[in-house]
């Protein structure tokens, strides 16, 4: 987004409109996640199950991005939506619906719904309050789904799901080579999405309200209709995410409505960078990756660390790894 | 109808216990947010600090009960201030966003601390044998550590209250969290200011920590598992205010107990259901001011 | 029609027992150019905050071009052509000038619910926040984030979000306020040139602007009008003589 402050373009109309109007267009390295991923499919063969969880977390990812860096509403209970995602795919592949894609739009059904009236609540208020609201919410969710074990497995977890093979061809196998394939396939729908949403007026009036919601009031934005219905989409996309994470593992536990959940999915957003819409294309896989690599080594230490980086990166390094990029390039063009 | 009374009384002892534990944690969370604005998640770790230096303190180095708490609340002191100095100093006045992702990694800090240096379990705190047993008033046997609490917390809000009203500290502290610019211009020393209020309200959080044990467990998640209690009391109390979380601790703190003991299967239902209902009928919290 | 632009009858506002809005009657014309002026404090912000619906009156009503106004919402009111400017600048401060008027132009035309196409597709909606910033003086800055401006230059962005919105009334607060004065010139020449057909009413301290653009002047006291009348009764009534002029010059 800083393209555009080069001193030379302006004074004139066309070229100053024409700078303005372009910027949605793709840049060559919008290309590099996608051709990463594809490239990781034949370097790494005996990680694609992980590979498939870092796509399902990038997604889940994306979906917070769109809530704290674009429209500003800073939120401790993502997972609530993960989590209720997770659950109805689960569910339905409990007992006896199994086809994967049915499963992701019902999933996507339930969690924006479960978005859209929480957000009614939650979206009046602002701050400290907001944070505590949303954290109650999940944890509403969380103490329903154990509570209801007939359904859910309580505190046991969700078990015993079986998944048609996608398209009724591509049967999910013990390597996730399927998986990998299939969650990348979602996450790439999902991204087109939100991209599409961030570069719109919708969306530029989402960065507006982050930035000032008096003055989105006083232009005569309806500014908490926007702020639902962005809530009610993140819903929708952390849904699907849940869902793909509990297709693929065959596992769905409390865990997923849980404060860690949100506070873990926050973290990455912020190595990554937050309001980037790529924080989480590089955040998760450090994330996912290094936990996987250290928590073999000595999971005691891991949490501390994240969290002595996650201090650092607030402090020192803000706007994460892609924060450190953009000034680097910025202090290159201005030599 | 004795039964009755007798449950009831039973409930709002607890309650009330519950309360004065939760009031010592979480008001010096109302202060720094209505002080300075500070979104302070990491809140609870001080008081996790307090637990777990208390009951090693106790165990490991044999101190008794009183010293090794006032110990316990000077080192959570002085570990507050370097925080602050280091970290939270240079977010005052920032974005909500910043503080909030800096407490966050303190929170994640402090479960993987705590669980280096005291392993996965939780820590259990052993009274003196003088605070054991029950002791029996009006013709009713109460726990006897519980009732101390309940003495011990009514002392310390009691303290604080006055303080805050009738000392020179206490003024400035409410016109700054009334008014941060004019509080300013009269020369106040509002930096100063912050980092007291800050002290204190991590030392109140030790002392609620310490002495809470046996209500909130000591144990390494410590700082995320009760983070929702301590911002369900500040938030429904009413930001900045001293007296509206003493009422949220005392609603929380009994109906928690209450619904624990009636309907146990709902588990903490009730408690984030009302939190929503009061919110969603004063957003702004029950003392909190209005537009 | 002939209903005043704006009208506000028995108009009253308490914070607890202070008392910011004593009973505001209060007549905009059509096409006027309306000054209110008093003394800090006097409630002049808060008037607007109540004619634009950011607070909520403890009684009395508002009328816009004849039609009560008073439980709708702040946006309604936009949307019936009440804008208003911020006497503390209320930017996107981190946009780019052209996209703090780009933000005001999509909402006015409803683009900003759009959320298929690329906010760039509304071609039309950019070129008309650029041909707004140009007679401004701001179309050199256009690209350039709001913060990198002088505070005189970000005023003027303040009243270039107003006009993006095509109001039929303005309320302008203390527009020039926090500018040093060799820039005053540049916004003074602004509010002379709007439109004629706007209703406007600006809050100033400045008398030179007040008395240069202001066909009526009210004077606000403690949250009550003191008194109402053309400039040069104004400057003559010994009230206000003795409570604001006479406050204002040290
Ligand atoms: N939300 C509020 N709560 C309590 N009091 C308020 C509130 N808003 C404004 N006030 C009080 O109302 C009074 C009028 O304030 P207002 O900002 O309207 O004055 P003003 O005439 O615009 O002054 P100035 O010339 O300094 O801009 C002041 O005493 C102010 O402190
Ligand atoms: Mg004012």
């Amino acid at each position: 987004m800083t393209d555009l402050s080069s001193r030379d373009l302006m004074g004139d109309r066309k070229v100053v409109v024409d700078a303005f109007a372009r910027r949605h267009r793709f840049k060559w390295y919008e290309a590099i996640p996608w051709l990463v991923a594809i490239a990781c499919y034949f370097l790494f063969e005996n990680y694609h199950a992980l590979g498939a969880q870092i796509f399902a977390t990038i997604l889940f990812a994306l979906s917070l991005d769109l809530l704290i860096g674009f429209a500003g509403i800073v939120t401790l209970g993502h997972a609530a939506f993960f989590g209720v995602g997770a659950y109805a795919a689960g569910v339905m592949a409990a007992n006896g619906w199994q086809e994967p894609f049915s499963e992701i739009l019902v999933a996507a059904i339930v969690a924006s719904g479960v978005g859209f009236v929480s957000g009614l609540i939650v979206l009046r208020t602002a701050g400290l309050t907001l944070l505590m609201q949303t954290l109650v919410v999940a944890a509403l969710l969380q103490e329903l789904a154990n509570k209801w074990s007939s359904v859910t497995g309580g505190s046991d977890g969700l078990l015993g799901m079986k998944i048609d093979p996608i398209f009724g061809a591509f049967r999910f196998d013990l390597f996730g080579d399927t998986a990998y394939v299939y969650c990348l396939g979602v996450l790439f729908i999902g991204w087109l999405l939100a991209r599409n949403i961030v570069y719109s007026s919708f969306g530029r009036s989402l960065t507006g309200i982050r930035e000032n919601a008096n003055r989105m009031h006083a232009i005569g934005a309806p500014v908490d209709r926007r702020k639902i219905i962005i809530y009610t989409i993140s819903a929708a996309l952390a849904g699907v995410s849940g869902a793909l994470i509990a297709q693929t593992t065959a596992l769905v536990g409390l865990n997923t409505l849980a404060l860690s959940k949100s506070g873990e999915l926050i973290i990455m957003l912020v190595i990554g960078g937050i309001g980037r819409l790529y924080g989480g294309f590089i955040g998760v896989p450090l994330y996912m990756i290094a936990q996987d690599r250290f928590s073999q080594i000595d999971p005691i230490y891991w949490y501390f660390w994240i969290g002595l980086f996650m201090i650092l990166v607030v402090v020192f390094a803000r706007g994460g790894v892609l924060g450190v990029f953009e000034r680097f390039n910025q202090r290159r063009r201005s030599r | 109808m004795s039964e009755f009374l007798s449950i009831t009384i039973s409930i709002l002892f607890h309650g009330v216990a519950m309360a004065m534990v939760l009031y010592l944690i979480s008001v010096g969370l109302s202060v720094t947010m209505g002080l300075m604005g500070f979104v302070n998640l990491a809140h609870g770790a001080f008081a996790m600090a307090g637990g777990y230096t208390l009951v090693i303190l106790m165990k490991q180095h044999n101190l008794p009960f009183g010293v090794a708490l006032v110990v316990a609340i000077a080192i959570c002191v002085v570990l507050s201030l370097i925080l602050e100095r280091l970290l939270y100093r240079r977010l005052y006045g920032g974005d909500e966003l910043d503080q909030v992702l800096m407490t966050m990694g303190l929170i994640f800090a402090s479960v993987g601390a705590a669980t280096y240096l005291f392993g996965p379990v939780s820590q259990s705190l052993e009274p003196p044998a003088m605070l054991r047993g029950q002791i029996n008033f009006l013709g009713r046997d109460f726990p006897t550590y519980r009732s101390f609490l309940i003495l011990c917390g009514a002392l310390v809000v009691t303290a604080l209250w006055l303080g805050l009203e009738r000392t020179r500290f206490g003024a400035q502290i409410r016109a700054s969290v009334d008014n941060l610019r004019m509080a300013q211009t009269l020369g106040i020393n509002t930096s100063r200011l912050f980092t007291t209020a800050f002290a204190l309200g991590s030392g109140l959080a030790a002392l609620g920590g310490g002495l809470g044990a046996d209500f909130l467990n000591v144990g390494p998640n410590y700082a995320l598992e009760y983070l929702v209690y301590f911002l369900i009391v500040v938030a429904v109390g009413g930001l900045g205010s001293i007296r509206g979380p003493f009422v949220a601790a005392l609603i929380v703190g009994v109906s928690d107990t209450a619904f624990k003991y009636l309907a146990p299967q709902y588990g903490a239902f009730f408690i984030y259901a009302i939190t929503m209902a009061i919110l969603l009928w004063r957003p702004r919290g029950l003392f909190g001011q209005s537009a | 029609m002939s209903a005043p632009a704006l009208e506000t009858k028995f108009l009253v506002k308490r914070f607890g027992a202070l008392v910011v809005s004593n009973d505001i009657n209060f007549t905009l014309e059509r096409g006027a150019r309306h000054a209110l002026i008093g003394p800090n404090g006097a409630g002049k912000t808060s008037f607007v905050n109540l004619v634009t619906g950011v607070l909520t009156p403890s009684s009395g009503e508002i009328c816009l071009a004849g039609e009560t106004i008073t439980d709708l919402s702040r946006e309604q009111r936009v949307k019936r052509g009440l804008v208003r400017t911020f006497q503390i600048s209320a930017l996107f401060k981190r946009l780019t000038v052209l996209e703090n008027v780009t933000l005001a132009i999509a909402e006015r035309e409803g683009a900003a619910n759009d959320l298929l196409r690329p906010a760039g597709h509304h071609r039309a909606i950019i070129e008309e926040a650029y041909d707004l910033l140009v007679p401004l003086g701001l179309a050199n800055e256009a690209l350039r984030p709001v913060t990198e401006l002088a505070y005189g230059r970000q005023r003027m962005i303040e009243i270039a979000m107003a006009l993006a919105l095509k109001p039929k009334v303005l309320l302008l607060d203390e527009p020039a306020a926090g500018v040093p004065p060799r820039e005053t010139g540049a916004i003074i020449d602004t509010i002379e040139r709007l439109p004629a057909d706007i209703a406007v009413l600006f809050i100033e301290h400045d008398m030179e602007l007040v008395f240069r653009v202001a066909q009526r002047i009210t004077v606000l006291v403690q949250g009550g009008v003191l008194v109402e009348g053309t400039p040069a009764q104004i400057a003559d009534d010994p009230k206000v003589r003795q409570v604001y002029l006479g406050e204002s010059k040290h």
